[in-house]
């Protein structure tokens, strides 16, 4: 598709780069210098528009996406250290004040959740298949 | 009456490649990942913060299907003939940049419709989706 094909295609090209940008250095201190480099915008005007089209700004949508990180690494079997560590946080009280607020459960509480389940899944593999499919001609 | 739905299922010619489209490119979350046996798996991915399931049901004779009707199924999914549903987004040109970038097909790139800005866009088997703005 042409890139006139739509409004401010360019304009869109460019947020989304950032985004994927942030998706892809979550680790590292980024600061939101990188990422408006990255844009080729001003400060103000890129969070502005990353605002209006992802419904929050670059620095909230880090936060977001390192905890989601984190839930990752965490069901990978890593340390709570080792996670604070590998998605960019600093310290771990601030790593665990925001996974809580985030999850409503500590990396640790999240961690044994997910664990107990995959036990079940292991000991138990069809309680999680309806049996409609089990029997379906 | 309180009726919810749980799972529905998307048709798939591979769970591998399906895989990597709705979790690494889409960014659903997996639900419910075992193994059935040597060959078989029961695999479900679910948007995040979506609680219904969906089930990435392999063609191949066994579980459903019979050997006619995998074939049957096979040729519908590859053909593009079979449209699964909606997804929403916040804005439909981010996303289909987004997802373009990470290399998903569009049958039909973003337009205006009597119903809003919308997009088409294929998984990795040939199910289509229509991808809308929340409204």
């Amino acid at each position: 598709m042409a890139k006139e094909q739509y409004p401010k295609a360019y304009l869109y090209m460019r947020i989304v780069q950032s985004k994927l940008f942030i998706d892809k250095s979550f680790a590292e201190p980024i600061n939101l210098e990188d990422i408006t480099n990255e844009a080729f915008f001003s400060k103000f005007h890129f969070i502005r528009t990353f605002k209006s089209i992802y419904g929050e700004t670059p620095h909230q949508y880090l936060k977001k996406i390192r905890i989601e990180k984190a839930k990752q690494f965490l069901k990978g079997g890593k340390s709570v250290n080792e996670v604070c560590q590998s998605v960019g946080f600093e310290s771990a009280s601030s790593f665990m004040g925001l996974f809580k607020k985030a999850t409503k459960q500590t990396p640790s509480e999240f961690r044994n959740a997910y664990l107990k389940r995959k036990e079940i899944e292991k000991k138990s593999p069809l309680k999680f298949v309806p049996g409609c499919f089990m029997v379906a001609p | 009456m309180d009726l919810q739905m749980t799972h529905t299922t998307i048709y798939v010619l591979n769970q591998e490649s399906a895989f990597d489209f709705y979790v690494n490119k889409l960014g659903f979350e997996v639900k419910t990942d075992v193994p059935l046996g040597p060959t078989l798996r029961w695999l479900t991915v679910c948007p995040k913060g979506q609680d219904l399931e969906i089930i990435l049901m392999p063609i191949a004779e066994g579980m459903l299907f019979n050997k006619q009707s995998a074939k049957q199924m096979s040729d519908l999914v590859k053909s593009g003939t079979l449209g699964f549903g909606v997804i929403k987004c916040k804005d439909v040109y981010a996303s289909y940049e987004e997802l373009k970038a990470k290399g998903v097909q569009f049958k039909k790139e973003p337009r205006k419709s009597p119903f809003g800005i919308e997009a088409v866009l294929c998984d990795d088997s040939g199910n289509w989706f229509s991808l809308q703005e929340k409204t």
